[in-house]
């Protein structure tokens, strides 16, 4: 009944964005893919994720990605609202050391999906470092200051891995 | 000689804990229990829309998403004593057990089993003998010398590549570890099986929720999916009958799989039915509620008293005054103030969140947690307090399930196992996969029930709520995987004026209360053995046994230090 084996589904991407929206930038990363994906055209076989700060739920969604996008809120010791790409050699360390004090988070299912043969064949992480991570709803200014940053560098990181996507026209006297 | 050992932070559970041991002689002689991260939440919701609660209630927590939006409408619909069309009962039911059963089989398999289970030492198995155990014992189809051996090659694989390090804290080879390497064996199976099985809860729950991991479908007053037996986009017979399909599956998993790994499991470990006791008195709610008001409830709760099933004082209803009366939180050992001072115990309705952190103090504040009471008594919740709890109602699918796991490991470790045996950290386990085994059957029926009043002719799933001037107060409460939680409004001319969340870990996981009173884990913890300072493997199975979830947590990625995860042994 189980199946070990990877499964052969056509190519598919996932922009995921991760990080609990009740601590101000924390949530970088869920504010950043719903924005993107309110003013971008997705191509198929894109899907864009809000995983919250959830972690097996998303296993289902994660495997056998030709390419995944997380976006996070990272500490790499750059000054706050730094926007960083990791990528390659990179991402192992992103799951192995410290990803949060959450530890059934994302490292959890990418040490499954190891197991399993089923993790994703690339993997980007875009990381805005956080000015604040306070309990309230919404980001800091800094932040904000730097989301056209974040969102373009969605924008290439997916165009990279093959899924170019266009922002929106938006059609004057739509509102 | 006494050594303090620091687990900080407790891996392998949901959010940030830290515990701290005093071992003498290789036993623990004074434990604590620390949660690590504030979490203000309730302040975030004052002056809100109580319709908007549930859904920014169910971002507290990346596992228990879906129990705080279910709990939240539960304490706006008491506020305003508002029913639901039983449409929407039964869909929230649907919701609440195939979350508890996905909840409760990854707990185990993917979170707990690798406390008891040593991976590598499975490589020395025999996939036929393997095979020839688990068919003696189940039904199951996973169990053939094909799939064992499968399973070998795959981990021997994985291991010569060295790729094992990314499962945290896995104590490989510690001497602690008790399985023959064939159980071993046919417990990495049946891990890789769980995450095949645990998609079909998860499926349930994105159709009837609309979306996961954050569902999107509940309301104040009902839930938001239109019911069609002939229309897309809402909920059709189509879906309903693949969800149909889906319960079965997970119920052949959890009875004939789940239910007997815990007992073998059990089996094989059966000095730990004599450890992790700690408290006994035992608090859970009812739920799975079969009208629009909250009077009749398909699995019952209540409080039992140090452990005696013949003391047992049941909750009737949504609107149980003994529950909402007899719950309040102390603060002394907590990184929080009251105005009413330090040995002031709050109602929730007047509870308080003002922090005030100091250092981790011994004998003063230690924890972001609060210690709740229940009529002036810590109490334990979660699986083992359900089991109790039911158990003592005398519901028949919880004695039928818990004699049948208890005969079982009888008959396996060839010795006399009885209800005494479930106060203990193997217990919980066991009492998790029982209750897991009543909810299963619980979601067939609940389908049934779905079904047949559909048939009838009832389309309706939603009362539009109102919200009179003036100030209403309400609580809800619902039995979560791990354990009671309560939800407190007091709503202020349709804004909300206080929100309080008594969650199940605080009851769990809480600090020695305004009377010196330790919490669940840290009682529990008292005699546990622990043979290597260095790798206190027996005090993460005491503590992993309670399925800590604390709830909010930061989720920032930290590339600056190589090894947060610490044990410190002084």
């Amino acid at each position: 009944m189980t199946s070990l084996d990877a499964a052969t589904d056509p190519q598919r991407a996932v922009l995921l964005g991760v990080g609990n929206i009740l601590l101000t930038d924390e949530g970088v990363g869920v504010e950043a893919v719903t924005r993107f994906a309110a003013t971008h055209d997705l191509p198929s076989g894109l899907s864009v994720l809000d995983g919250g700060t959830s972690a097996m739920e998303m296993l289902d969604d994660l495997e056998d990605l030709d390419l995944l996008v997380v976006v996070d809120c990272v500490r790499v010791g750059k000054p706050p609202a730094s926007v960083v790409v990791l990528q390659d050699d990179e991402v192992p360390a992103f799951f192995r050391t410290r990803l949060s004090p959450h530890q059934v988070g994302l490292s959890d299912v990418f040490a499954t999906m190891l197991l399993t043969g089923r993790a994703p064949r690339r993997i980007v992480i875009v990381g805005v470092q956080p000015v604040e991570v306070s309990t309230a709803m919404g980001l800091t200014a800094e932040i904000e200051a730097v989301m056209p940053q974040v969102i373009d560098a969605v924008r290439r990181a997916l165009a990279e891995g093959g899924y170019p996507t266009q922002p929106r026209k938006v059609v004057a006297g739509a509102h | 000689m006494t050594q303090r050992i620091t687990i900080d932070p407790v891996t392998r559970i949901e959010g940030h804990l830290r515990v701290d041991v005093e071992v003498d002689d290789g036993q623990v002689s004074k434990a604590w229990s620390s949660g690590q991260m504030y979490r203000g939440v309730e302040n975030i919701l004052i002056g809100r829309d109580p319709r908007d609660a549930w859904a920014i209630t169910q971002r507290i927590c990346g596992v228990c998403t879906t129990v705080h939006a279910i709990c939240s409408v539960r304490a706006v619909e008491n506020a305003l004593d508002l029913e639901i069309p039983l449409n929407a009962q039964y869909i929230r039911n649907l919701i609440i057990l195939a979350h508890a059963v996905h909840d409760h089989i990854v707990h185990f398999y993917h979170l707990s089993a690798l406390d008891w289970v040593d991976v590598v030492n499975a490589l020395k198995a025999d996939p036929d003998k393997a095979s020839a155990l688990a068919e003696s014992l189940s039904t199951w189809s996973g169990n053939s010398r094909h799939e064992f051996r499968k399973v070998k090659d795959r981990i021997s694989g994985f291991v010569a590549t060295g790729q094992l390090g990314i499962f945290t804290n896995g104590y490989w080879g510690h001497p602690a570890m008790k399985l023959p390497p064939e159980v071993n064996l046919i417990a990495v199976a049946h891990y890789l099986q769980a995450l095949e099985v645990q998609r079909h809860a998860n499926k349930i729950v994105s159709i009837l929720g609309s979306k996961t991991p954050h569902i999107q479908n509940v309301a104040v007053g009902g839930v938001a999916n239109p019911i069609a037996t002939d229309s897309q986009a809402v909920l059709t017979m189509e879906r309903l009958m693949a969800v149909r399909e889906w319960i079965g599956k997970l119920e052949d998993f959890v009875k004939n799989v789940y239910l007997v790994d815990v007992g073998v499991i059990g089996a094989f470990y059966p000095e730990w039915t004599t450890y992790g006791r700690g408290i006994v008195d035992y608090l859970a709610s009812p739920d799975i509620p079969l009208d629009t008001k909250g009077t009749r409830f398909a699995l019952p709760g209540g409080y039992v008293a140090n452990g005696d099933l013949g003391q047992y004082t049941p909750i009737g209803s949504f609107a149980d005054a003994g529950f909402r009366d007899g719950v309040s939180e102390a603060i002394k050992h907590s990184w929080y103030t009251y105005k009413g001072g330090e040995n002031a115990s709050l109602h929730p309705y007047e509870g308080e969140t003002t922090p005030h952190y100091t250092d981790f103090q011994d004998d003063g504040k230690y924890s972001w947690m609060k210690s709740p009471t229940y009529y002036d008594k810590p109490m334990q919740v979660g699986p083992l307090a359900r089991v109790m709890t039911m158990l003592a109602a005398g519901h028949e699918p919880t004695t039928r399930y818990a004699t049948e796991t208890l005969n079982r490991v009888s008959s396996i470790a060839g010795i006399e196992v009885g209800l005494d045996a479930m106060h203990s950290t193997i217990g919980r386990h066991a009492a998790r996969a029982i209750s897991c085994a009543v909810q299963v059957d619980e979601l067939a029926k609940q389908w049934d029930l779905l079904i047949a009043n559909m048939a009838s002719g009832d389309k309706s799933t939603f009362n539009a709520p109102t919200f009179p001037r003036g100030e209403q107060r309400g609580f809800g409460f619902h039995e979560a995987p791990r354990g009671i939680l309560s939800h407190w409004v007091v709503i202020d001319n349709g804004k909300i004026k206080n929100y309080q969340c008594v969650v199940p870990t605080t009851w769990n996981a809480a600090p020695r209360d305004n009377k010196e009173r330790p919490g669940a884990y840290e009682a529990s913890l008292v005699g546990n053995p622990v043979a290597d300072p260095d790798q206190p493997l027996e005090v993460l199975r005491t503590v992993h046994s309670f399925d800590p979830c604390l709830a909010c947590a930061v989720h920032v990625l930290d590339t600056e230090h190589n090894q947060v995860v610490q044990v410190k042994a002084a």
